[in-house]
């Protein structure tokens, strides 16, 4: 019996064991949805704007490790996904989008609602395919999926014409596709690996540099076996956060511009540094002929690409991070870093992460009113930092903390303290503002009963609000951080500290909504905190609440900076304290 | 900066030529020359490119064109012995005085005449950059009308043994041409 290619792609998606799915109805794309409407094993979310529903699979795809799946129509529905799988490329997110396109015989003709969307998406995308024939659609997506979840994962896009969906085609859907120009390699050379425990063994004054690969692979129980076999401390990049449990006494948690001092001078002064699954970015180096001068590099990354891109390394390893550790532990023996740790434990001692206690200023600007806006606070007593600890101490630290980006991000990256992988869901690489929402709303699809705390800003909340009123149709009990300041926090600090105040731009205050009467609008709670001693009530509150999402208006000191900073394309000497 | 000949064995699939001229701007790399062929084996094509940076720029271009699904095979032949030509169709500008000396000069640079007008000469000129180059200087006083150039194609050699020299090196044979060409014009 024949099927219609909608129907082909319903089968072919629960062949790959996709039972959730992110999209947004539109032309192109009705045959699929009315086969969807009939298909109950596959759950389909309607966002309010497509690129919720790819921040969504986003997400979803962070905290469970399987692709995400977002469909949407031709044209605007497609060009709308654009951010969200740059997003997702940045980072190595495996996802599959499906886009509607024009019949086939108008491609090309300018049509209603058509864009080149392979075009678009080929340089934001690991794979991007055109179906042309119905009879390819089970090939194609299988590929497809094959691409998105191996070797280096990232997003696949399909690109499907309304009459390859109409059509009809036998079904049969390939075991595992073959693809001639793809062969992803997991292992280490066993000669480099050998090397590389030679060097960690040897070293006096070892790091241990981990990144978003090593989340990825799985590996975290290996990272924390070879640095206690190795008796070597560990910092990890942004999206390395959680593959190292933040409370072990070998952790130097963040590094990069506004990583800690210690992990900061620790890669400066340290004799052999190990890149497990980071990629050297700008955020981490900052000046390149100044990192790291004094170390020999290893680098373990599965993308061969990764080597030698920014910093030459020593000894590369290309390999998946948990094959290559697993080769490579029981070879390491621990390394004689007694006094290396000792310093490192000084320079905590001596620069730890800190900020002014809000006592001194407490009552200022307050108008003794906690219950509306004030009309002109100079300075609102309340610390960011401050409420991130207080909800790592709500949620006990085992939260999914979803961030936006900006200064809330880098605070909650510094202040909640990170102990298991996949807990820290952030667009790292491209840094999208509106990423928060939608993937907090991914995660929380993926576990309904965890704790999932979207942290955000005042200007990256505005930017997929939309998607609060799919939150309230999932009735998805998200805890929305909303560290207020009033300000593009972070390009304000940019301009304080690198163009003497010059403010441009930044200032919101005069014209946000009242974000709790706004999120009252889409039938959620909204909880307005002032004052540091209505934080912990005001979560509790929040956390008793299982039924809507709950946005708590933190409104915080206006002009506060995220420090320590090092300014970019300098060195980490250069890092200013608070 | 060097100039590097690389070689690309590719899905002969939509979109392939926009994925690999994609990653080139997009990743700010230069591209000197570009041909694109059907391969040996049906459903491949073979492209060249002519391309140049430092070690570490060309290193990067390497395996960013390793990383396109598309791709099966890429080699960089500079280091290597290879084969490369070039096919150019020069229409220069003639008229009945200088047409003989047109002709000779083709004739030199064993370039073919392959199309006549009242007023023109078409020119099929087949070897390395080098040569292509000069023939086009040569003829350039004449007026160069329209210059259609294939860009560099190449192939690694099997021969592989160091000792003996290469029995038709590419710059062997230019140079070889050249002296003969330099003794004709004395």
């Amino acid at each position: 019996m024949e099927l219609t290619g909608a129907e082909i792609l319903t089968e072919s998606l629960k062949r790959e064991g996709v039972d959730l799915v992110f999209g947004y109805p539109g032309g192109v794309v009705i045959p699929l949805y009315d086969v969807l409407q009939r298909t109950p094993e596959i759950r389909h979310v309607l966002v309010r704007h497509e690129q919720g529903a790819t921040h969504m699979a986003d997400g979803y795809a962070r905290a469970t490790g399987k692709p995400g799946v977002v469909i949407a129509s031709s044209g605007p529905g497609a060009t709308n996904t654009v951010t969200g799988i740059a997003t997702a490329y940045m980072d190595s997110i495996p996802m599959v989008v499906f886009t509607g396109q024009v019949p086939v015989h108008l491609i090309g003709n300018d049509a209603f609602q058509e864009s080149d969307t392979v075009g678009i998406t080929r340089p934001i995308t690991k794979h991007n395919f055109l179906i042309k024939e119905t009879e390819d659609v089970a090939q194609v997506i299988a590929e497809a999926f094959f691409i998105a979840t191996t070797g280096r994962p990232g997003p696949v896009l399909i690109d499907l014409p309304k009459d390859v969906q109409v059509g009809t085609a036998k079904f049969e859907y390939p075991e595992r596709p073959q693809i001639r120009g793809y062969k992803p390699n997991y292992d280490g050379h066993p000669g480099q690996i050998k090397k590389a425990a030679e060097m960690i063994t040897a070293a006096k004054k070892p790091v241990l540099y981990v990144g978003g690969g090593a989340i990825i692979s799985g590996a975290a129980e290996e990272i924390q076996q070879l640095a206690v076999k190795a008796a070597a401390p560990v910092t990890t990049t942004l999206m390395g956060l959680g593959a190292f449990p933040e409370s072990h006494e070998l952790s130097m948690k963040m590094l990069g511009m506004h990583g800690t001092w210690f992990a900061n001078t620790a890669v400066m002064e340290c004799d052999l540094l190990v890149n497990i699954g980071a990629r050297f970015d700008d955020r981490v180096t900052g000046n390149l002929d100044e990192f790291s001068q004094n170390s020999k590099k290893i680098h373990i990354d599965i993308d061969p690409s990764s080597m030698n891109k920014n910093v030459i390394v020593d000894l590369p390893i290309v390999g998946d991070v948990k094959h290559v550790l697993k080769q490579l532990i029981p070879l390491v023996e621990r390394a004689d870093t007694e006094d290396w740790l000792k310093r490192i434990n000084n320079w905590k001692q001596e620069h730890p992460l800190t900020y002014d206690s809000t006592d001194s200023v407490h009552e200022e600007g307050l108008n003794g009113r906690d219950d509306q806006p004030v009309e002109t606070p100079k300075k609102l007593p309340l610390r960011a930092q401050y409420v991130l600890e207080k909800v790592g101490e709500a949620t006990k630290g085992e939260a999914y903390v979803v961030t936006d980006v900006g200064q809330h991000q880098m605070w909650a990256a510094q202040w909640y303290g990170f102990n298991r992988p996949r807990t820290m869901i952030t667009s790292g690489g491209l840094g999208t503002m509106g990423f928060g929402l939608p993937a907090g709303i991914g995660v929380q699809m993926a576990y309904p009963d965890a704790d999932v705390v979207v942290i955000t800003g005042d200007g990256s909340i505005q930017m997929n609000i939309q998607e609060m009123a799919t939150a309230m149709a999932c009735k998805l009990p998200l805890k929305i951080i909303l560290l207020n300041n009033g300000f593009l926090g972070m390009v304000r600090q940019w301009q304080d500290l690198f163009y003497a105040k010059r403010y441009s731009a930044v200032d919101l205050k005069e014209t946000n909504p009242d974000f709790v009467k706004l999120a009252e609008a889409f039938g959620a709670v909204g909880i307005r905190v002032f004052r540091d001693e209505d934080v912990e009530d005001a979560l509790s509150e929040a956390m008793a609440i299982n039924d809507r999402p709950v946005l708590m208006d933190f409104v915080i000191a206006e002009e506060d900076n995220v420090y320590p900073m090092i300014p970019a394309g300098a060195a980490s000497h250069e890092m200013i304290e608070e | 900066m060097r100039r590097h000949t690389i070689s690309l064995l590719v899905e002969n699939r939509f979109g392939v030529l926009a994925r690999i001229a994609g990653l080139f701007s997009g990743r700010g790399f230069n591209i000197d020359s570009i041909s694109v062929g059907e391969g040996a084996e049906p459903g491949t094509s073979r492209i060249t490119i002519l391309t140049q940076g430092d070690e570490m720029i060309v290193e990067q271009i390497i395996k960013q064109l390793n990383r396109v699904i598309d791709v099966l095979r890429v080699v960089d032949l500079t280091d290597h012995s290879f084969i490369n030509r070039e096919l150019a169709l020069i229409k220069v500008n003639a008229n009945q005085a200088n047409r003989q000396e047109i002709v000779q000069i083709s004739e030199i640079f064993r370039a073919k005449i392959v199309d006549i007008s009242p007023k023109t000469l078409t020119i099929e000129a087949t070897g390395n950059e080098d040569k292509i180059d000069a023939i086009m200087g040569m003829l350039r006083p004449f007026g160069l009308r329209e210059v259609a150039r294939t860009g560099r194609v190449a192939l690694a050699r099997d021969f592989k043994s160091k000792d003996a020299p290469s029995p038709e090196a590419p710059e062997s044979v230019w140079e070889k041409e050249r002296k003969e060409i330099t003794a004709d014009l004395a």
